[in-house]
Order: structure tokens, then C-alpha cells, then sequence
């Protein structure tokens, strides 16, 4: 069971909403089936970005994925330790491997998401 | 999965897949000149009678004319062990051994050669090598468009002229934009790249620059003012492409050293015969920051679970295999025993030997220079060279054709080259290098001021009408 605070999308996103502030990282069950992970592409600090569009990229020892962003707006803050610590992707998923924050540019956007139920019943099916 | 060939039903549920009536149309992009329509073979020959015919072929090419062309593939010597220990199986015959585990002596191969590479260009990071020169200066342009997220960039005309086509090429398939850089027409600079037009094109708003592609030395033989090119690029926000002639980088500044981001040229100099344009070896290098940017394989350095030094392929993910369309090349396969002769080459030379290339090179192309000016036919330019230099022939494509038919390859007609400039119509591209001798320059040099004096002509005239249409 995936935490039940957070919103979800189908391409394993997780977000966690704080005033106008989404923190976004991927699920643990994306992190598993993507492997140990070695190297993560972030976007810069300040970069407009659109809800859905590639943002990133995730690199494991065996696939290149990309990140998308969940919500629109602007990219305030990466995490500074994925430079040397990407394998906090895969033992933090939901902690310490969050991978960036974006300031919303329109906070409605998150009712569109997966909530935590939703989100389980995608990956069971899976 | 069942491993039986394809049933007519298989093809047409194929088809219906992606939306296509037939296999033809897949090939549309293909000219229809350029289509197969089936093998009209000979009856079949016994080897005796095979080898006289194809022998009789191979004496169609003019192999024993003194030569002096060089536009992007140069005459060199190449010790006879580079030859010798190409020939061993494991080197001649392997196709793709990349397994770690069985296969460490082909990649420490590689690892050799891309370090020898980053010597030579400066840069950080080398792929395992692509096709030649053309398609490596292509990956250099894409890859400047995706680490930079624009999608135009800016060509010299100081670049080869089939580098530059196969770039478009490559352009036009993705929707990118590749525009030129004029040279400059008149004074010291001229025929070298206009850094102030430069500046310009890369001042438009609407249309921000990738990459800036310049080579040094240029098509034109000409070195470039590489490092002021690099800080316009840099000031624009754009990175700096610099296309290379690897032996040059005996002596002449290395793009790691002018500040460029990617490097790409063509590594036939480097032990690779001449043969009939290929194969060649594409090299490509870039500083460490675009190292995931990078085509191609890439061979590593780690060490096993034992704490053994081991060499794996490295970053696999992002090849084509795996990466699919997102991959920063369609093609992820490279020249390994290309690579291998070239690597050969250069540890059978060493630095010293390699300078010694390159600057026997540049002597022996100031002494062509004299020959030839004392001949008739001065530099087109006025600017520095290394070993290249187009010199200014009245008829030139015509004298170039009586030439040959004295033995004397007298380097490669511009107007044929770049057809589009006619300040290069009367112009003769000419090279020399290690293996050129004074001897050849002086036989060359006196059968141009025959040709250019007129005593050629008068001979022909003299002799009928039949001999003087020749």
C-alpha cells in the first residue's frame, strides 16, 4: 500500500502538496522494476514546465526512463544528493529520494491525479 | 516465438500493424534511382577466370599517378605490423564481442583507443568510434541539439562539403534547422570562417543556436580562429563543435585546449588505407558534462568482484537497443577494426613519430606552395595552412584532366567540389604529406607550367585535329 497522503500518476509519480509547493519523486514500485538506479537527468532550477510533459530522465543499469511532471509550473528545487546518491530512488523512494519541487501554476491540476487507492489498483493490474 | 520465415497472412497483419499497404512504401525515402530491381549476374566462372576478370577491373584504376589530393583523405605510410596484426583472427574476423566475460582483450582494445583519442582531441569522454568523419560530425550536430534543447545550428562553409550534406540529411529527418556560415570573401582572413557574420546569425531571438560547427583546418587546408569562434558559440549559449584531422593534432592546438565542447573528424589518416572511400572511422569526443549526450558505444574501465582492473561496455542503456526512439542514435554499432589499425598506427609511431607526420607534412607543402607558384598557380588565400592549400589554375578541371593524363593527380577541382562558389571555379585543392617527394613536387610543378604556358597546346595542335580534341 502505497502511502495514502500522496497523489499518484500512471507513470509512477508520487506528489506530496504543501501550500503552492508539489515535491515529486517515483514509487517504490517503479524504482523495483527499474532496477538499481545509477544516474538522475533534473531539469534546472527555475524551468517552466508543463503537466505531463518529460521533464527527466532515470537511469538504471538497465533502462534509460523518463520523469514526468505531474503538475505544471515551475521547477524551484532539486535534490542535491541524487548527484552522488542516486540509489536513494530505490531505498527512499518516498523520503529521502524525492527528486524535485515545482511551484504550481495551478494547484486544481492535482485533483486530476491518482489518489492512493487508485493508484494500488494500476499496479495490482499490472 | 516460432522462428519460421514469414507467411504472406504474417506480412499483411504486419502491415495492417502500422498502417502501411506495402514493404515498398517503408522505402520511400530512398530515391527511385537508387532502388535494387534485381541482379542481372553473369553466367558462373571458374576461380581462375573470376580472378583474371577481376583483376582486369582493378587495372581500370589509376593506382600509379603521383598523387597530391587530399580533401578529407590523405596518402600516409603505415608500417606493415599495423597490416600484420590487423590479420589476426581474434581482431579480423570477431563480429561484435562485447561480453565482459569472454571478450576483455577486444575491449581494452577500445578503451585504448578512445584514450588515445581523448589525448589527441583534449576532450574527456570518446565513443567506440562511428562510421567516418561525415555521419561523426552529424552525431556531434544532433547531440548539440538535445543537450541544448534548440534545434538549429550553424555550419561553417570551411566544413567539407559532404559533411555538410550528410548533416542535412540527418537534419531533415528530425525537423532541425542547419544554417550556414559564410567565409570570408576578401582580405588576410579570406576563405576562413566570418566570425563577425557569425556573430550575427547567432543573435537572432526566435532562433537560438545549438551548435556551432567549424573545422580546423578547414576544407580549405586554412587553420581557423578556433578559439574566438568557441567564445561567440559560448556567449550565445550555444556549444562548439570543432571537426578535426587527427594527425594535425600532433601540432596544432587541440579542441580541448580552444575550448570546445565536441569534436568529430575522420581517423583514415591514422593507418587506414585509402581503398575506395571506406571503410573509414568517424571519431567523436566530448567534454565530461555531455558524456549521456554522447552516440555510440562506450567502453569502460572498473574492476570485478575479485578487485580485478575489467572493461565492460558502459552506459548501455542509452544505446539504440534499448533506448529505442528516445536513444541518441539510430546507429549503435562502430569501426572496431578501424579503430583497432588506428590505434596501432599511433602506438607503432608514438607522439614523436606523429608529430614528425604532421610537421614532414607541412614542410613539404610550403615546398609545393613555391613549386607551384614558381609554376604558374599562387595560393587562393593568403591565410596559414598545415598541409592543404587551393591554388588558383586557369581551366583548372580541364588542366587537372591533361594532368592525369601525364600520371599527375593534381589534387581535387573546387568548382567540382563546391559548385556553388564560382570564386573556386579556376581553383585547385592540393595536399601533401609524409610520403610526398621533392621529386614529385618537381614533376608535378613542371608539367603545370607546361600546361599553363601554352606549350602543351601548341604540341596537341601540332600534332592533328584528332590528338588536339583530347
Amino acid at each position: 500500500m502505497v502511502p495514502g497522503d500522496l497523489r499518484y500518476t500512471k507513470e509512477h509519480e508520487w506528489v506530496r502538496t504543501e501550500g503552492d509547493l508539489a515535491t515529486v519523486g517515483i514509487t517504490d514500485y517503479a524504482a523495483e522494476q527499474l532496477g538499481d538506479i545509477v544516474f538522475v537527468e533534473l531539469p534546472e532550477v527555475g524551468r517552466t514546465v508543463t503537466q505531463f510533459a518529460p521533464i527527466g530522465v532515470i537511469e538504471s543499469v538497465k533502462a534509460v526512463s523518463d520523469l514526468f511532471a505531474p503538475l505544471g509550473g515551475e521547477v524551484v528545487e532539486t535534490n542535491a544528493e541524487l548527484a552522488t546518491a542516486p540509489e536513494l530512488l530505490n531505498s527512499e523512494a518516498f523520503g529521502g529520494g524525492w527528486i524535485l519541487r515545482i511551484r504550481m501554476a495551478d494547484p486544481t491540476q492535482i485533483d486530476g491525479l491518482l489518489d492512493a487507492a487508485a493508484y494500488d489498483a494500476l499496479i495490482s493490474e499490472a | 516465438m516460432a522462428y519460421g520465415p514469414h507467411t504472406t497472412e504474417d506480412r499483411a497483419r504486419m502491415l495492417a500493424a502500422i498502417g502501411v499497404d506495402s514493404v515498398d512504401d517503408l522505402f520511400a525515402d530512398i530515391p527511385a534511382s537508387l532502388r535494387a530491381s534485381g541482379l542481372q549476374l553473369p553466367p558462373p566462372e571458374s576461380e581462375a577466370e573470376l580472378s583474371t576478370r577481376l583483376r582486369d577491373l582493378a587495372d581500370r584504376n589509376r593506382v600509379e599517378l603521383i598523387g597530391f589530393l587530399g580533401a578529407g583523405a590523405y596518402r600516409h605510410f603505415t608500417p606493415a605490423v599495423v597490416d600484420q596484426l590487423l590479420l589476426r583472427g581474434e581482431f579480423y574476423t570477431a563480429y561484435t564481442p562485447y561480453q565482459p566475460e569472454i571478450s576483455q582483450g577486444t575491449l581494452q582494445t577500445i578503451y585504448e583507443y578512445q584514450s588515445l583519442m581523448a589525448e589527441l582531441t583534449g576532450l574527456d569522454v570518446v565513443s567506440a568510434s562511428h562510421y567516418d568523419g561525415a555521419t561523426a560530425t552529424a552525431e556531434a550536430a544532433l547531440m548539440s541539439c538535445r543537450a541544448t534543447r534548440r534545434e538549429r545550428v550553424l555550419v561553417s562553409r570551411g566544413v567539407h562539403p559532404h559533411y555538410r550534406e550528410t548533416l542535412c540529411t540527418y537534419f531533415g529527418g528530425a525537423s532541425l534547422a542547419a544554417d550556414e556560415i559564410p567565409l570570408v570573401a576578401e582580405g588576410p582572413a579570406a576563405g576562413t570562417t566570418d566570425a563577425a557574420a557569425l556573430e550575427r546569425l547567432l543573435t537572432d531571438p526566435e532562433r537560438p543556436v545549438a551548435g556551432v560547427i567549424v573545422a580546423n583546418p578547414s576544407f580549405f587546408g586554412l587553420l581557423e580562429p578556433m578559439s574566438e569562434i568557441g567564445r561567440l558559440a559560448h556567449a550565445a549559449g550555444a556549444l562548439f563543435v570543432s571537426v578535426v584531422e587527427p594527425v594535425s593534432l600532433a601540432v596544432l592546438a587541440s579542441p580541448g585546449e580552444y575550448g570546445a565542447d565536441i569534436a568529430a573528424g575522420e581517423g583514415q589518416s591514422l593507418g587506414i588505407p585509402l581503398a575506395y572511400g571506406g571503410p573509414y572511422l568517424g571519431i567523436l569526443a566530448c567534454r565530461e558534462a555531455l558524456v549521456r549526450q554522447i552516440p555510440g558505444r562506450l567502453v569502460g574501465m572498473t574492476t570485478d568482484i575479485d578487485g580485478r582492473r575489467a572493461f565492460v561496455m558502459t552506459l548501455r542503456a542509452r544505446e539504440q537497443d534499448i533506448r529505442r526512439e528516445k536513444a541518441a542514435s539510430n546507429i549503435c554499432t562502430n569501426q572496431a577494426l578501424c579503430a583497432l589499425a588506428a590505434s596501432m598506427y599511433l602506438a607503432a609511431l608514438g607522439p614523436h613519430g606523429l608529430r614528425d607526420v604532421a610537421a614532414l607534412g607541412a614542410a613539404r607543402a610550403a615546398e609545393l606552395e613555391m613549386a607551384l607558384a614558381a609554376a604558374g598557380a599562387p595560393r587562393l588565400h593568403p591565410g596559414p595552412y598545415l598541409n592543404e592549400f587551393a591554388v588558383r589554375v586557369p581551366g583548372a578541371a580541364a588542366v587537372h584532366a591533361r594532368l592525369v593524363g601525364r600520371g599527375i593527380l593534381a589534387g581535387l577541382p573546387l568548382a567540382r567540389a563546391v559548385p556553388d562558389d564560382s570564386s573556386l571555379a579556376d581553383a585547385l585543392l592540393v595536399c601533401a604529406t609524409e610520403v610526398t617527394t621533392s621529386e614529385e613536387i618537381a614533376a608535378f610543378a613542371a608539367a603545370l607550367r607546361e600546361e599553363l604556358s601554352g606549350s602543351a597546346a601548341d604540341e596537341r595542335a601540332a600534332a592533328g585535329p584528332e590528338v588536339a580534341a583530347r
